[in-house]
């Protein structure tokens, strides 16, 4: 037994010390975002935040996550109550079979925690791990942007309320 | 007031209290529309109103549809018909889509044909029952039918009376055959149609809803994984699986012939179980691949069944200037994002199955073949997968699935591949040659036209057991099918290999190849990539042997309206004639073609920047140009065919199948390198025409010919030197360069 904390609640969860966070998520905790595409740090499907950094859950075995805020999709918003990353990819129907999307998303969240405001060649950069299949590309660059504008709007009204 | 007739899988669909009007008996022969008059799409088979259409007494509307989703945005194209057709929100129809227990066959979700066929099934289907409804109001209120309008799910009289759908709905008002022709809503009063509505997909799959088959967890569930053969045709000639059946979580090792699996509780216990499986087996091998990776030698070594396809002769028109060329395109992958997945469960002598197969139909007949259970002891449900562009894993997946819950009574079962699974195992796009010969005259046109294509089939999908990995590997194995060249107009190898082009002489050949060293199957938009990569680089390089603009030459030779608006709007959205001079090592290119000869037009303008010194090759910009009839939502089609541009790219810049003599050697992202975002176009333009009340044309796969030859005929342009063999790698490129 070992306790992972994800989207900030703790978890007892009981799998080998050397199982790869992936299995962990999709079949302990029942969570669908981080998705099988490769098990070989390839295609980018699988990727979460760990403590803020985007990762391959695939070839993340769970015995180094003890004591690490684990955050998937489904830890930044909902269908009802999406987050700007998730709004935006609506908003830019960046998806075309979507398999591969989440993960991206991931690693989008995790580049504007901490650059919010970064450029084309900054995201495309960023978004080099991940491969989509689909071509849906262009779209999802296009979210990424948006993603950054709403966040930042909402960091000025936030700091607007604030005065 | 309970339906008369009460059947299992309507207490499957709309829950065990719901009441429904009428039932389009699957099976029920379905009578020729009067005076032999075709019906619209797939109401041509499934000529009841209720196979399509179904409401309910509480205004419960249900669509269903026996196509898929396979994230080309079917699910919101057809429903926006229907509601547009009905009178009713979007949002307050359930849609059912392909289940062998519930909808239409509509054989497969592929050649484009969604909307073609299912679209306009529904949308005559959705018009007649509104139709119906009117006439049934206007009865009961003593008016005409043209005195009364619908809005909103009910029937309004002129006083403001409101009948809603469900309360004229009658027994079985819809189980009718439907009328040769409908009373279609017209272009000017869409109200849904023609919108561009966000996809009623997307939400779940950015937020981590269920969304995929790999996402069903049914009580019970096990996990299994196949041990795959090494190669083609090896044969286990041992295997240990004691330790294996002894390890954490391991319920069950299957052994069936050459057919391997392990079943565990948890999903990388059966991983685990899988290494220590396939570490513990032992395989004959047999070096049966060809020694000869290029497709002009390997192609033309096998034996062949020629056909003239095309045979046009104008004596009176002769040739003044010959030349003559080469092409040739290498196996290459579907390469799905997510490994094919499947679940199956066996109880009470009936075998279910959750598929992501682009037919469930085809599929249920295969496994219920490979079982030998009768095909209505099989019911294969779709539930949406990664994308697949074709027939990749997921049918054989799904009979892994089935062979492997048969042993296993009761519980249902998960299979998911492995990632080196899908590369080494998915029928891949078959390799295939061309060559193109043509004269000019005097005046720079056109005057004979040759050309040859060799190919495979482009379709080994299943209808038999024998296209089923697990059927062929099963001990008392069925043999794969004999492969059939797929007929024209839409061919397969010949698919788009008679040009769209006017000549006065013509003559087309198709070289059908039967032996099949490698295992393929339909790859989208199947030859018509190569071909349409073909003529429309051989188009450029008469245009330069012409003295004549690409653009200009093309449009000397077709007479089609239609295409001729594609190529004037992509080359006028690009600045074509503009004759900007372009930065060093920048290209631009142009190609056109109209899918299948049949489906949507698509004409594409690209740039390419190519960098001397090391080769690569990156596609800056690309304008495409698209008509695919009446449109049914812009950004849906805009998305597929970014799409297409996108992955067809992809396949022309870096792509092919590898293997040695006896194993398939491109098993992963490595070894089959796809592209990456640092290689993504700095723009993609789609403008779209248009043609209101005209039928809508297939545009899943136009894009793929046109932004081939496009990328191909771009990178001749920057670089001064034609490249015929795809894919065009930066190896290549360095190598033209440096000649």
């Amino acid at each position: 037994m070992m306790t992972l904390t994800i989207n900030g609640r703790d978890h007892q969860v009981d799998a080998e010390p050397d199982t790869p966070l992936l299995y962990v998520l999709r079949d302990d905790i029942k969570l669908n975002a981080a998705k099988y595409g490769c098990g070989l740090g390839q295609c980018g499907a699988c990727t979460v935040m760990v403590d803020g950094d985007a990762v391959f859950s695939c070839i993340t075995p769970i015995l180094l996550l003890k004591d690490r805020k684990i955050t998937t999709l489904e830890g930044l918003g909902t269908q009802d109550a999406p987050a700007p990353i998730q709004r935006a990819f609506i908003e830019e129907q960046a998806a075309q079979c979507g398999y591969c999307t989440p993960g991206m998303m991931m690693r989008a969240q995790a580049l504007l925690q901490r650059n919010a405001a970064p450029t084309d060649q900054q995201i495309r950069a960023e978004l080099a791990p991940h491969l989509c299949r689909c071509g849906t590309h262009m779209r999802i660059l296009r979210a990424v942007h948006r993603a950054a504008d709403m966040m930042r709007r909402a960091d000025a009204g936030a700091e607007g309320a604030k005065l | 007031m309970r339906s008369a007739v009460t059947l299992d899988r309507r207490g499957v669909l709309l829950g065990g209290g719901a009441l429904i009007v009428g039932f389009a008996l699957r099976d029920a022969a379905a009578q020729p529309a009067p005076n032999g008059v075709k019906r619209p799409g797939s109401l041509a088979h499934t000529p009841y109103l209720d196979s399509w259409i179904r409401i309910d007494a509480s205004g419960e509307i249900t669509v269903l549809t026996g196509k898929a989703e396979l994230g080309q945005g079917m699910k919101t194209a057809v429903l926006q018909v229907a509601a547009e057709e009905l009178d009713v929100p979007m949002a307050r129809l359930k849609l059912v889509t392909a289940d062998t227990g519930l909808t239409a066959n509509e054989g497969y979700t592929s050649g484009s044909h969604s909307m073609q066929d299912s679209g306009t099934a529904i949308r005559n289907a959705a018009a007649q029952a509104r139709t119906l409804l009117i006439a049934q109001a206007a009865q009961r209120l003593g008016l005409s039918a043209d005195q009364l309008r619908t809005d909103n799910g009910a029937v309004v009289a002129p006083d403001g009376t409101r009948l809603s759908y469900g309360e004229l709905v009658a027994q079985d008002m819809l189980h009718v055959e439907s009328a040769p022709t409908s009373t279609l809503k017209q272009t000017a009063s869409f109200k849904v149609m023609g919108k561009p509505l966000q996809r009623v997909d997307i939400p779940a799959k950015v937020t981590g809803g269920a969304a995929y088959v790999q996402d069903m967890r049914p009580d019970g569930m096990l996990h299994a994984r196949v041990v795959r053969p090494p190669s083609y045709g090896a044969q286990l000639t041992a295997l240990d699986s004691a330790a294996v059946e002894a390890m954490p979580g391991v319920v069950k090792v299957v052994r069936n012939g050459n057919f391997i699996a392990v079943v565990a509780n948890k999903e990388y216990q059966a991983i685990r179980a899988m290494i220590a499986l396939a570490a513990r087996s032992q395989w004959q091998e047999n070096a049966r691949l060809p020694a000869q990776a290029d497709p002009r030698l390997l192609l033309t070594s096998l034996p062949a069944q020629d056909s003239i396809i095309l045979n046009i002769a104008d004596p009176a028109v002769t040739g003044a200037k010959t030349i003559a060329a080469s092409y040739t395109r290498p196996y290459q992958a579907h390469g799905s994002i997510g490994p094919s997945c499947a679940l199956a469960q066996f109880a009470d002598g009936m075998m279910t199955v959750w598929s992501h197969t682009q037919g469930v139909f085809p599929d249920r007949q295969a496994i219920a073949e490979m079982l030998q259970l009768p095909p209505d002891k099989v019911r294969v449900i779709h539930v949406e997968g990664s994308g697949c562009y074709g027939h990749n894993g997921a049918d054989d997946a799904a009979a892994d699935a089935a062979l492997i819950a048969r042993e296993l009574p009761g519980r249902p079962v998960r299979v998911q591949w492995m990632r080196e699974q899908e590369h080494a195992w998915e029928p891949f796009g078959p390799a295939m040659l061309t060559q193109a010969r043509a004269s000019l005259d005097a005046d720079g046109k056109i005057a004979a036209w040759t050309y040859e294509v060799w190919s495979n089939t482009h379709s080994m999908r299943p209808g038999g057991a024998g296209s089923l990995l697990a059927a062929q590997h099963k001990a008392d194995p069925v043999a794969e099918p004999a492969p059939k060249p797929l007929p024209l107009p839409e061919g397969g190898g010949d698919r788009n290999a008679i040009p769209i082009y006017t000549f006065p002489n013509a003559v087309v050949t198709h070289h059908f190849v039967k032996q099949m060293p490698l295992r393929i199957s339909a790859l989208r938009s199947l030859g018509a990539y190569h071909n349409v990569f073909s003529i429309e680089s051989f188009m450029d390089e008469l245009a330069l042997a012409a003295g004549t603009d690409p653009v200009a030459f093309r449009l000397r030779h077709l007479t089609d309206a239609r295409g001729r608006d594609v190529i004037e709007k992509a080359a006028d959205a690009f600045g074509w004639s503009r004759h900007d001079k372009l930065p060093a090592g920048r290209g631009r290119g142009f190609a056109f073609a109209r899918y299948k000869n049949l489906a949507a037009y698509c004409a594409i303008a690209a740039e390419v920047e190519v960098n001397r010194d090391t080769g690569r090759a990156r596609l800056a910009r690309a304008v495409a140009a698209v008509d695919a009839g009446e449109i049914i939502n812009p950004d849906g089609l805009t998305n597929q065919i970014e799409g297409g541009i996108i992955q067809s790219m992809s396949w022309t810049l870096y792509e092919s199948v590898s293997h040695d003599a006896t194993r398939i050697t491109s098993i992963d992202w490595q070894s089959y390198p796809i592209l990456r975002f640092n290689s993504v176009p700095d723009s993609i333009e789609v403008h779209l025409i248009n043609r209101p009340g005209l039928p809508f044309l297939g545009a899943g796969e136009t894009a793929q010919g046109p932004a081939a030859a496009a990328v191909g005929n771009a990178i001749a342009n920057a670089i001064g030197r034609r490249l015929r063999d795809l894919p065009l790698t930066r190896q290549k490129i360095k190598d033209a360069i440096q000649v």
